[in-house]
């Protein structure tokens, strides 16, 4: 087992190794978690401080008050997470199944958008989007603009922010589907077919049931900073679009409210933490750590 | 009777499957292609917009070609500062990551120990957490330092330890998937012909695993360089590139940004198709 000098210090060699980085970790990771906890408990104004007052109306009064954002944030991060799902799944099946030697050179394609900064990226969907854009018209001349759109515009509406979403975190669901089917054993797929399976059905019954880890990491890995994004609905919403992130954003850097927007982060994290249970649950959980 | 009845059940799904063989094969094709070229229509956007000779502020619309913005890339008040910050930023947090990153991949792979679960919970955690929660909660410890005693002041130093702690985990993830994979039968005979446990970690280990941690560094990079939102939480007055992108989409956006989004876009590209092409030739070699 292993190289010979673990052997001698077997005991501490390994926390010597953790030490460095599980330290960074908890001063710069776990503690100011700590920190924003007590944040929220606190209560005051920006001119006379805050203070520590066990103040639990900060968690009740966000509720109250941005219910619809927190809903929106999770219906927006829902629908793009799901289209994206349906929209890389193919995809992936085909750079896994059919890439041959090209699969590096069209996984790079696959990332290639990461490398444009996100906020750049974000901007070229305005232009894109905007009213005398390619997608206007052709929504137009397709009769759908009254059904994405509002008034004639793409911008600033909810479908501009979801478009923008399941943009911006693609890779993130294409990735671990390819990965999930590139190890799949192609000889199952076969034995599948030697058994009489149609190919629709060895695919529902072999192929995408294999994949499942695959699915159930590129949803999560999507969902969780779709939920939290703010800059998709500040750039390409208007204010009826705002999500969560966009008041813990506002009410953090602008106007100072610490506590409240300490309060919804709690929130924001419980909410996901507590949807990705259930959805450990619904596909099953060895597939979550498998 | 019996027989055609047969026959019908046959044919049905042969023509079932085969229409579903047709649609693997060639829409899907056709369809991942079409994929490629909605992934790449922003990127294009951003490009060509380089290039664009805007008539007000706003550079959304086109009114012609010129190469001023690439030649004076530099021209807009702010931008060539802020690009020097990311890139420091980028460059130390990447190295920084990738060290703590690399050792802790080490302690997980080669070692059971105790405390291996708690590990792998606080490894994995920043990964699932909101970056705004990141941000916020960082922010929020260096706001409550000074109450202890030691003021830390928003600026460089807490950029970076917000850039060093969200890549960590992507250095142990990246570094780890590597190790797994690794021959340990290499060490063994290295050990066997007489060299000494740090002669065999820095002669077989490290050159077998330097691919995993250049691929770690790129990606520590990568991630520090595009960062926004936690870096947006603790910069204080400091304006990295990301940070001086929206600031500038408030009030006007130079072409200037489209310049060095191409150009970020360029180099990374490059440094990925030289690793994809070694990686190609590598695999020839056996």
């Amino acid at each position: 087992m292993g190289l010979g000098f673990l052997h001698r210090h077997r005991g501490s060699t390994p926390y010597l190794l953790l030490a460095p980085g599980m330290l960074f970790l908890v001063v710069f990771f776990l503690v100011p978690l700590g920190f924003l906890a007590y944040q929220s408990l606190e209560s005051g104004s920006i001119d006379f401080g805050y203070a520590f007052t066990w103040a639990w109306d900060n968690y009740s009064s966000a509720i109250s008050g941005y219910g619809t954002q927190f809903k929106r944030s999770f219906v927006y991060a829902g629908i793009a997470t799901a289209i994206a799902l349906l929209v890389s799944y193919p995809v992936a099946y085909w750079i896994a199944f059919r890439g041959g030697r090209w699969k590096n050179l069209l996984l790079l394609c696959i990332v290639a958008p990461f490398f444009v900064t996100y906020l750049i990226r974000t901007l070229a969907w305005q232009t894109i989007l905007s009213d005398n854009g390619l997608v206007v018209r052709t929504l137009g001349s397709l009769h759908l603009l009254g059904v994405l759109g509002q008034d004639g515009h793409i911008l600033a509406t909810g479908t501009a922010v979801v478009a923008g979403i399941t943009y911006n975190f693609l890779p993130f669901m294409a990735l671990p589907l390819y990965v999930s089917l590139e190890q799949i054993d192609h000889t199952l797929i076969e034995a599948a077919e030697d058994l009489y399976a149609s190919k629709l059905t060895a695919f529902f019954r072999v192929t995408f049931p294999l994949s499942l880890p695959g699915v159930v990491a590129g949803t999560l890995l999507t969902f969780i900073p779709a939920a939290g994004d703010f800059i998709n609905a500040q750039l390409l919403g208007s204010t009826t679009n705002h999500m969560i992130g966009n008041v813990i954003n506002s009410k953090y850097n602008e106007l100072i409210d610490y506590p409240a927007a300490a309060a919804m982060s709690f929130i924001l994290m419980a909410i996901i933490l507590a949807l990705v249970l259930i959805y450990a649950r619904a596909v099953g959980s060895e597939k979550l750590t498998g | 009777m019996t027989s055609i009845a047969a026959e019908g059940r046959r044919t049905r799904p042969n023509a079932l499957s085969r229409a579903w063989a047709f649609v693997l094969r060639h829409v899907l094709t056709v369809y991942s292609l079409l994929f490629f070229l909605y992934l790449m229509l922003p990127i294009a956007v951003v490009i060509v917009f380089s290039f664009n000779h805007p008539a007000g502020r706003f550079n959304y619309t086109w009114r012609g070609f010129t190469w001023d913005n690439w030649l004076n890339w530099n021209a807009v008040p702010g931008i060539q500062s802020a690009i020097t910050l990311s890139l420091e930023i980028a460059l130390f947090a990447s190295i920084v990551a990738t060290a703590l990153g690399t050792l802790i991949a080490l302690a997980l792979v080669r070692y059971g120990f105790r405390g291996r679960g708690t590990t792998n919970l606080i490894i994995f955690l920043p990964l699932s957490t909101p970056e705004i929660v990141l941000g916020a909660s960082l922010a929020t410890l260096f706001l409550h330092s000074a109450s202890y005693g030691l003021s830390i002041p928003f600026g460089f130093w807490t950029i970076l330890i917000a850039h060093i702690m969200f890549c960590i985990s992507f250095a142990v993830v990246t570094v780890k998937a590597r190790l797994i994979g690794f021959d340990r039968h290499l060490e063994e005979a290295a050990m066997d012909l007489g060299a000494n446990e740090w002669t065999t970690f820095v002669k077989v280990t490290l050159p077998l695993i330097a691919p995993a941690i250049l691929a770690a560094l790129l990606l520590c990079f990568a991630i520090s360089v595009d960062d926004f939102v936690v870096t947006y939480f603790n910069a204080g007055n400091q304006v990295t590139f990301p940070i001086f992108v929206w600031g500038a989409a408030r009030v006007a956006t130079p072409p200037q940004i489209n310049v060095i989004g191409t150009a970020i876009f360029g180099i990374a590209v490059t440094l990925m198709l030289v690793n994809v092409f070694l990686q190609n030739r590598r695999a020839k070699q056996g």
